[in-house]
């Protein structure tokens, strides 16, 4: 008779003493100790430090981040998702990451521009310090050069547009690719304000690229009708886009009418802007139900008349025995007035109970 | 304590409908100043709180790895039970409540969050946060009143087996965090087959399965780690999670139990507004005085008044806005009822003690051994007022 025992592997070992570290940290984690004194290690939540914060305009920062052991190369061109506090609040925003794929450090960066009212722009740009931990995402987005690059680039961007495409461009002249033919068209309302005016032009005099820059502000803004009249063969680049919608949807609209509308690829920097009205459909994503909510009834209501089983309390706003994700979309605090949007990925949770529809909103039950 | 609508000094009967909804008012505006500057400062307190807490268990659990040596046991108990306290107390109470939840931090949120306590998370928060602050101190609604086993209001009926809730309460104390676990599993309606069965028994595996990895934690694998040192590591633990029972029922007794304290009789909430809801959290609980380690170690339930107040304000704030609630309780002419822990823990057992009688016997014959009740007699007498 032959018996067969089986030897526990590194992993079925690595398992169990994983599994006695819990049963002796119960209700917690190990790992919630381990991020007192390691929150970059590997295996915990994707996390990052602040490591420098350099100056590039007068309203625009570059951030060095050294991300966590977990976090996986990017492809330049791609942005990450970082979750920073502010005023105690978790704010998560997308940045396109413009460091060097190569760094012997493994360090990140984002690069940023202070738009009016922007709670995290301003933030980094005015107020991040070294030392500061960030939550991260791995990095995402198809805003890429492919791994066979054509021989003929164009990159048309405007303002803080130009934060992908140098992270290409950076990648480009410094890797193994040769950059035969890439003209890039940039636009800002003067020089100064040009980020990595200085890096771009230096490229330009290396003949690396041929920079074309346009000041709006003396200039006037990029007809795109009249591109072909600084860039001749317009039609046979492939062509990569940043920057604010008018101009994205002017390129679109352009290459396609010429038919070469898969030559181009575009990333825009916002969703779609949240409309704040009162009311609005509400999408109830785990159920498959939608309502149309009125702007002065609660979520709470609006889900049991839909016949959504939504978990509920004291519906007054005190035991949060109602509380939900609210995925993306905009709520009214019925009891202050006060509006809360959310975008995709916030982890926002919201009490139904006191939050009333202003805007289309996706609710996670 | 008898209800409110019986007494004939009713302590509200000089407020207008019209002073109440000014109340409600101006309570608003006191939150809704909090709500506006929550901010950096809030978020890095309780950070700190729960970054401290997690490094004095780590450090407890370390030194009782030596607990065979009698310094260090008690070292190491010492630290372990103030760990816990923190960690049911100042932490998980107050975070359930959704009082950090405006953080967006998904690690320090209401849904999320779990405890050191034999109660599950989901459980408790239904029948604290949903039953007890909704229906605070209204009879034959908050169970909290008593929890069930024991009568502390003249208006709750005697039975034979309130003459041995002295007893009953002191046990309970010191196995609190059983106590809790049955309390919020409703055990009471389930014997008297009030209870859904199927609900009953999900529940009651998921309460046996904390109830375990719990013992586990303390009583087995934490012990067996310390080798030379496992029984005292055992003895540590059970001490520790005793000390921890102790004081959160004393500190939870004071909260609804000691004399000044209202309370409301069932009709009396039918149509209530957002102002008398107020009037009702504000003459139904009492505060404890003290220093500041009392309010931290209470979990700030020190200031019991606020917290029934606002429940889902950060904690750290209700000593901020005490004052200022205070001096709304004088200018209504209400009375902010609030004393040293000694003091009220006594009020509160001396009610226990004394309610173990019927009312007859307990107002005849008591206060001639010394057993007497704050409140003056009169309010005894039936009738409704105003």
């Amino acid at each position: 008779m032959t018996t067969t025992t089986v030897r526990p592997t590194a992993n079925g070992l690595r398992r169990r003493v994983l599994e006695l570290a819990e049963r002796m940290t119960t209700p917690l984690l190990p790992g919630d100790y381990l991020d007192l004194v390691a929150p970059l290690r590997s295996g915990a939540p994707l996390r990052g430090r602040i490591t420098a914060v350099h100056p590039e305009t007068r309203d625009s920062v570059t951030v060095m981040i050294k991300p966590g052991s977990g976090w996986q190369p990017h492809i330049p061109g791609q942005y990450v998702r970082v979750g920073i506090d502010i005023d105690g609040v978790r704010q998560w925003r997308t940045y396109s990451l413009t460091s060097h794929t190569d760094r012997p450090d493994g360090h990140i960066s984002i690069t940023v521009k202070a738009i009016p009212n922007g709670t995290v722009s301003n933030y980094l740009v005015h107020r991040a310090t070294v030392g500061t931990l960030l939550q991260l995402d791995q990095a995402a987005g198809d805003f890429v050069l492919p791994t066979s690059v054509p021989g003929k680039l164009l990159f048309v961007t405007a303002g803080s547009g130009i934060t992908p495409v140098i992270g290409i461009l950076r990648n480009l002249v410094d890797g193994t690719h040769a950059v035969t033919d890439a003209v890039v068209v940039h636009c800002a309302p003067t020089s100064e304000d040009v980020i990595f005016g200085g890096e771009l032009r230096r490229l330009a005099a290396h003949g690396l690229i041929r920079l074309i820059e346009i000041n709006t502000a003396s200039d006037g803004r990029l007809d795109v009708a009249r591109l072909h009249e600084v860039v001749d063969d317009l039609t046979e680049r492939h062509t990569w886009a940043c920057g604010p919608a008018g101009l994205l949807d002017a390129l679109q609209r352009r290459w396609a009418e010429q038919g070469v509308g898969a030559r181009l690829h575009t990333e825009r920097f916002r969703a779609d802007v949240l409309t704040t009205g009162d009311g609005g459909t509400v999408t109830f994503t785990k159920s498959g139900a939608t309502a149309e909510a009125t702007g002065d009834k609660t979520l709470l209501d609006t889900g049991e008349a839909a016949g959504v089983l939504m978990p509920s309390g004291c519906r007054m706003g005190v035991c949060f025995g109602c509380a939900v994700p609210l995925r993306k979309g905009v709520v009214r605090d019925v009891r202050t007035g006060d509006v809360t949007s959310a975008a995709e990925g916030d982890g926002l949770v919201i009490q139904t109970c006191i939050s009333a529809a202003a805007g289309a909103c996706d609710i996670d039950i | 304590m008898t209800a409110l609508q019986r007494k004939l000094d009713n302590p509200v009967a000089h407020l207008t409908e019209a002073d109440i909804e000014n109340l409600g008012a101006e309570l608003d505006a006191i939150r809704a100043h909090v709500i506006a500057s929550r901010g950096e400062r809030d978020a890095a307190y309780i950070r700190n709180v729960i970054d401290g807490q997690r490094k004095l268990e780590l450090a407890s659990r370390a030194i009782l790895l030596f607990s065979l040596f009698p310094p260090a046991w008690i070292a190491g108990t010492a630290g372990l039970a103030v760990s816990k306290i923190i960690d049911n107390m100042e932490i998980g109470h107050n975070v359930m409540h959704g009082q950090w939840d405006w953080m967006r931090d998904p690690k320090i949120h209401s849904t999320t969050w779990e405890w050191d306590s034999a109660s599950p998370a989901a459980m408790w928060k239904h029948s604290h946060n949903e039953l007890h602050h909704t229906y605070t101190n209204v009879l034959g609604k908050d169970r909290d009143l008593g929890y069930g086993i024991m009568r502390v209001d003249e208006d709750q009926q005697w039975t034979v087996f309130n003459l041995v809730q002295p007893l009953t309460n002191f046990i309970n104390a010191c196995v609190f965090q059983y106590g809790i676990a049955a309390y919020d599993l409703q055990i009471g309606r389930y014997l008297k087959g009030k209870a859904d069965k199927v609900e009953f028994r999900r529940q009651g595996k998921e309460v046996a399965a904390k109830v375990g990895r719990q013992a586990l934690k303390d009583y087995v694998l934490h012990p067996l780690l310390s080798g030379p040192s496992a029984v005292t590591t055992f003895t540590a633990n059970l001490t520790a999670n005793l000390i921890r029972n102790l004081w959160t029922h004393s500190v939870i007794m004071c909260g609804h139990f000691p004399d000044g304290v209202q309370t409301y009789e069932k009709t009396s909430i039918d149509g209530e507004t957002r102002g008398q809801w107020y009037l009702r959290q504000m003459l139904g609980s009492a505060n404890i005085s003290g220093g500041q380690w009392l309010h931290f170690m209470t979990g700030n339930l020190s200031f019991q008044i606020e917290h029934h107040l606002f429940p889902d304000l950060p904690s750290n704030r209700y000593q901020e806005i005490a004052p200022k609630v205070a001096e709304l309780f004088e200018r209504y002419g209400l009375t902010y009822t609030s004393g040293p822990l000694p003091q009220q823990v006594a009020s509160a057992w001396m009610k226990v003690v004394r309610l173990s009688l019927p009312n007859a016997l307990a107002t005849r014959r008591l206060p001639r051994l010394g057993l007497r009740r704050a409140s003056s007699p009169a309010t005894r007498q039936l009738g409704k007022a105003a």
